[in-house]
C-alpha cells in the first residue's frame, strides 16, 4: 500500500514538474511576515500588511483609501524597497505623494486608461518580481466593471504572489477578490475638520474668513477579513469573528502638518498661505 | 618585443558563414558580378571538394546538387573585418589594420596579462571563435615573420627567437607575395620554398632581382624590421545585412535580428563592453503602387521611402542578445515599419557593463535586466511615456510633473537620503495623523458653480448636483505670464453634500457619493470652473 502511494506521489510530482517545485511540501501558512502600513491605528488593528498576499482596501470616494495607499507606499519606499503603482484611472498625484514621504524615484507608476490595461500591467509586474509592494488602484473604475473581472484573475494574482515577498494591494470601491484576499479593510469617511467653523444664518461655512482652511478628516476602518489574525488564534478555537474589528484614523492637510512641513520645507507646502 | 598576426583564410566565405552559421554545414559558393555574368568568387571547403572552382559561372555552379549560392556581400565583409579588429583590441591597443583579412598586434606589455605567448594565441583563437571566425594566429619577434607564418601555417604558430629562417623554410615562396616577374624567375630557377630562396647569396640576388629581391630575401630569412602603422581605436559596433527578398513579417525579421544581435553581443563581450542603447535602421522597399507607376515624370520623381529608425534606450548596459531581441521585438510591435524591409543595420552604443555585488542586507529590488523587459512589455500595453518614475517640476504650476525612465540599483536605493527617510518614516509612524492625499482628475472636469455673496453655494459636475457645506478659498495663484501658456487660477476646497439634491450620479463611476471633498478652481484666463480632483 505504501509503495503504491509512493509510486502515485512520484507520478504526480513528475507530471507537475516545472510547474510546481514541490506539490506535496507542507507550507506553514500561519507564518506570515507583515510590514507596517504607516498608520498606527491600522497597524494595531491588522498587525500590518501581509507579504506574499493580496490585501484589499475598499470604500467610497473621500474615505481615505488613497491616503492609506500613499502612506503604505511611503513606508515601503522609506525601507528602500521598490514599489509599483498601477493606476487604472490615472489619478495619482505625485505632489501630495511626495509630501507624504513617498520616494518617487523608487516608484514605478503605470498610468492606464482602463481596468483591462491595469490588470495586464499588474500581471506583468508580478511576473517580473522583486517589488516590495505592487498597488493596483481601481478606485475610479466603475464598480460594475471591476465586478466583471473573473474570479480566476484574483486567484491567479494571489497564487503568483504567494511565495514571494511582494505585497499586492488592491484599492477599489467594492470588495471583489472574495476569499483570494488575505486582508480586507473597509473604509468609511467620517466628519471633515475645518480650521474655522463659523457659519452664516443658513448654515453655510463662511469662506472669506481668514484662516478658514481644510484641516483634515477622520476615516473609519473596519477589518472584514484577516487570514493572518485567524491563523494566530489558538488551534482549539471553534470560529473566528473578525467582523467588528474596527478603528478610526485621521488625516491632516499638509499645510497644517507641522512635522511634514518641517522636513519638506517649502517643497511640499506650496499652498501654505 | 613580439608581434601577433591574425589571418582569416578564405575571408569572404568566413564572413558569409559568420552572418549565416548554417552555411558551415553545407557546400556553398559566393557569386559576384552583374547578371547574367555572375561568376563564382569564393567557395567553401565542401564546395571545393564537390568540384566547384572559382571563376565558374553561376549557372555552372547551380548544376552541382546541394550547393548553395549566395551573393558576395561587401557589408558582411565589412562587419567581419570590424569583428577582426575588435578581437585585436581585446588584447592590445596597438594594432595594425594590415588587410581586410589580416591584422598585426603589438604584444609589448601583454606578458603582464597572459602567462605566455601561447596563452595569448589561445585567447585570440577563443575570441575569434566567439565572433564566428576561424583564423590562423602566429606570434614572432618581427611583424613580417608573424604575418608570413599566419598566412602559411594553420592554427596557432609561435616562432621562437632566432629560428625564423628554420620555421619559414618549408613554406612556398608565394607566401612572400612576390611580383609576377619575380615569381616566374624563381620558378625558372627551381626555387619553390622560402628555405631555398633564403640560401641564395644576397649579392648575386641583388644583381639579378634588384632591391625587391633583397627585401624578399630578408623576409624569407625572417629578418624583417618594419614598424607597425597603428590603427585608430574605434568603439563603433554595427552589423549590416542586405536582404535578397524584402521581409514584411516580424517572425522572420526576428530571426535575422537575433543573428545580428548575437554577433554584436559577441563583439561587445570581446571588448569587455555592453550595449547602452541599440539603434535600428531599416531601409524599406518602395511601395507596390509606386513601382507600377511607369510614367516618365513619376519615374523621375520616384523617391525611396524614408528609412525606419528607432533607438532602444536601455536602463542598464546589457550584453544578453536574447533580452535585446525581446526588447527590439516589443519596440517593433508597438512601432512597426511602414513597408517591407530590404536592408537592416543594427548599431550598439557601447557602455561599461554593470558590476554589482549582492549583499545579505540589501533591500529587495527587481533584477534590472528583467525589470527593463517588464517595463518594455507594459509600455507596449499602456503606451510609451505612460510608465516610469514621476519627477516633480521646479514650478508652482499645478499638476506639473515629468515621467522619467525608471532606473534602479541596490546602490541607489541604499543612500543617506533613504536612511533619513526611514528615520522620518519611523517618526511619522508614531504620529497619529497621516498626510491627506489627493486624487487628480486628468483632464480637469468642467463644472458649474452657483455663487451666493461671492462664495460657492451649489455645484454641478459629471452629472451630479450638490450643495456646498463648507468652503475654503479663494487661493489665488498665477505664473508663467512671460510664456505662451500662462496660468491664473482661484482655487477652492469645497465639502459638498450630494444627498440634498435629488438628481444625478457620477458619470464616470455610475455612482453618487453622499458627500465629498473636492478641489475646484476658476480659470481666470479661460473664464470657467473646473474640478481639479478629490481628497481621498
Amino acid at each position: 500500500m505504501r509503495s503504491k502511494t509512493a509510486a502515485l506521489r512520484l507520478r504526480v510530482e513528475s507530471a507537475l514538474a516545472g510547474r510546481l517545485s514541490s506539490p506535496f511540501q507542507y507550507h506553514d501558512r500561519r507564518i506570515v511576515e507583515t510590514v507596517p502600513a504607516g498608520i498606527p491605528p491600522i497597524d494595531d488593528l491588522t498587525g500590518g500588511l501581509p507579504r506574499g498576499s493580496l490585501t484589499e482596501i475598499y470604500g467610497p470616494p473621500c474615505s481615505g483609501r488613497t491616503s492609506l495607499l500613499v502612506s503604505t507606499l511611503a513606508s515601503r519606499t522609506a525601507a528602500s524597497e521598490v514599489c509599483a503603482l498601477v493606476d487604472a484611472g490615472d489619478a495619482f498625484d505625485p505632489h501630495s505623494a511626495e509630501t507624504a514621504g513617498v520616494r518617487l524615484k523608487q516608484l514605478v507608476w503605470v498610468r492606464c486608461r482602463n481596468a483591462d490595461q491595469a490588470l495586464r500591467a499588474t500581471d506583468l509586474l508580478i511576473q517580473g518580481g522583486g517589488f516590495g509592494l505592487i498597488a493596483l488602484d481601481l478606485s475610479d473604475t466603475p464598480p460594475h466593471v471591476v465586478r466583471s473581472v473573473p474570479l480566476p484573475v484574483w486567484f491567479r494574482f494571489r497564487r503568483a504572489v504567494e511565495s514571494t515577498p511582494t505585497i499586492l494591494l488592491v484599492v477599489e470601491q467594492e470588495s471583489n477578490a472574495k476569499s483570494c484576499a488575505s486582508l480586507v479593510l473597509r473604509l468609511q469617511a467620517q466628519e471633515t475638520r475645518w480650521s474655522q467653523t463659523s457659519k452664516d444664518p443658513e448654515g453655510h461655512a463662511l469662506p472669506h474668513l481668514s484662516g478658514c482652511l481644510l484641516d483634515g478628516w477622520k476615516s473609519h476602518a473596519e477589518m472584514i477579513r484577516s487570514r493572518a489574525k485567524e491563523d494566530w488564534i489558538p488551534p482549539h478555537a471553534i470560529f473566528v469573528d473578525t467582523a467588528g474589528s474596527c478603528t478610526d484614523f485621521e488625516t491632516q492637510a499638509v499645510w497644517n502638518l507641522s512635522h511634514v512641513l518641517s522636513q519638506h520645507g517649502s517643497g511640499g507646502a506650496h499652498r501654505k498661505r | 618585443m613580439a608581434f601577433a598576426s591574425i589571418f582569416v583564410p578564405n575571408f569572404a566565405v568566413q564572413a558569409a558563414e559568420r552572418a549565416e552559421p548554417v552555411l558551415r554545414e553545407r557546400a556553398f559558393v559566393l557569386v559576384d558580378g552583374n547578371p547574367p555574368l555572375c561568376r563564382v568568387v569564393a567557395v567553401n571547403k565542401k564546395a571545393a571538394q564537390a568540384g566547384i572552382e572559382c571563376g565558374m559561372t553561376k549557372t555552372d555552379a547551380a548544376q552541382f546538387v546541394g550547393a548553395g549560392i549566395r551573393p558576395h556581400s561587401r557589408m558582411q565583409d565589412k562587419s567581419a573585418h570590424a569583428a577582426l579588429l575588435d578581437i585585436g583590441w581585446s588584447v592590445s591597443p596597438r594594432i595594425e589594420d594590415t588587410a581586410e583579412d589580416a591584422i598585426v598586434l603589438d604584444l609589448a606589455g601583454s606578458d603582464y596579462l597572459f602567462d605566455s605567448e601561447q596563452g595569448i594565441a589561445i585567447h585570440l583563437m577563443q575570441c575569434s571563435s566567439k565572433c564566428g571566425l576561424l583564423p590562423n594566429v602566429a606570434i614572432a619577434l618581427n611583424v613580417e615573420t608573424s604575418l608570413i607564418a599566419a598566412r602559411g601555417f594553420t592554427g596557432i604558430t609561435v616562432v621562437p627567437a632566432r629560428q625564423e629562417s628554420k620555421y619559414l623554410g618549408d613554406l612556398p615562396v608565394g607566401v612572400l607575395s612576390p611580383s609576377v616577374e619575380i615569381a616566374e624567375t624563381l620558378n625558372r630557377w627551381g626555387v619553390h620554398t622560402c628555405g631555398a630562396f633564403a640560401r641564395l647569396p644576397v649579392l648575386h640576388l641583388s644583381e639579378r632581382l634588384g632591391q625587391e629581391g633583397v627585401r624578399l630575401h630578408a623576409l624569407a630569412r625572417g629578418a624583417g624590421s618594419r614598424s607597425l602603422a597603428i590603427a585608430e581605436q574605434k568603439s563603433f559596433f554595427e552589423e549590416e545585412m542586405e536582404l535578397d527578398d524584402a521581409v514584411e513579417e516580424l517572425d522572420p525579421l526576428s530571426f535575422l535580428l537575433g543573428r545580428m544581435l548575437d554577433q554584436l553581443c559577441a563583439r561587445l563581450a570581446v571588448r569587455s563592453l555592453a550595449a547602452g542603447a541599440i539603434r535600428a535602421r531599416f531601409e524599406l522597399q518602395p511601395s507596390f503602387e509606386s513601382t507600377l507607376n511607369f510614367r516618365r515624370e513619376a519615374v523621375h520623381q520616384k523617391k525611396p521611402p524614408d528609412p525606419y529608425e528607432s533607438k532602444l534606450e536601455l536602463p542598464i548596459p546589457v550584453r544578453d542578445s536574447k533580452m535585446l531581441l525581446k526588447l527590439l521585438r516589443l519596440r517593433l510591435q508597438s512601432h512597426p515599419p511602414a513597408a517591407p524591409i530590404r536592408k537592416i543595420a543594427l548599431a550598439a552604443e557601447p557602455a561599461r557593463p554593470r558590476a554589482t555585488q549582492g549583499g545579505l542586507f540589501l533591500p529587495r529590488f527587481p533584477e534590472p535586466e528583467k525589470l527593463g523587459l517588464t517595463i518594455a512589455r507594459i509600455a507596449n500595453v499602456v503606451g510609451e511615456g505612460n510608465i516610469g518614475s514621476p519627477s516633480l517640476a521646479d514650478t508652482h504650476r499645478p499638476e506639473e510633473f515629468h515621467m522619467e525612465h525608471f532606473l534602479v540599483s541596490p546602490e541607489a536605493t541604499e543612500t543617506k537620503q533613504n536612511k533619513s527617510d526611514a528615520l522620518r518614516s519611523k517618526k511619522q509612524n508614531r504620529h497619529p495623523k497621516i498626510p491627506a492625499s489627493f486624487r487628480a482628475f486628468r483632464p480637469p472636469v468642467p463644472a458649474q458653480l452657483e455663487l451666493r455673496a461671492g462664495r460657492p453655494f451649489r455645484v454641478i459636475f459629471r452629472g451630479m448636483r450638490g450643495e456646498v457645506l463648507a468652503a475654503s478659498g479663494p487661493w489665488r495663484t498665477s505664473g508663467d505670464w512671460w510664456r505662451e501658456d500662462p496660468w491664473q487660477q482661484d482655487e477652492w476646497d469645497l465639502e459638498i453634500d450630494f444627498r440634498s439634491s435629488s438628481s444625478g450620479c457620477d458619470a464616470s463611476t455610475n455612482r453618487r457619493p453622499n458627500r465629498g471633498l473636492y478641489r475646484f478652481y476658476y480659470d481666470v484666463l479661460r473664464q470657467g470652473w473646473f474640478v481639479r480632483g478629490v481628497y481621498d
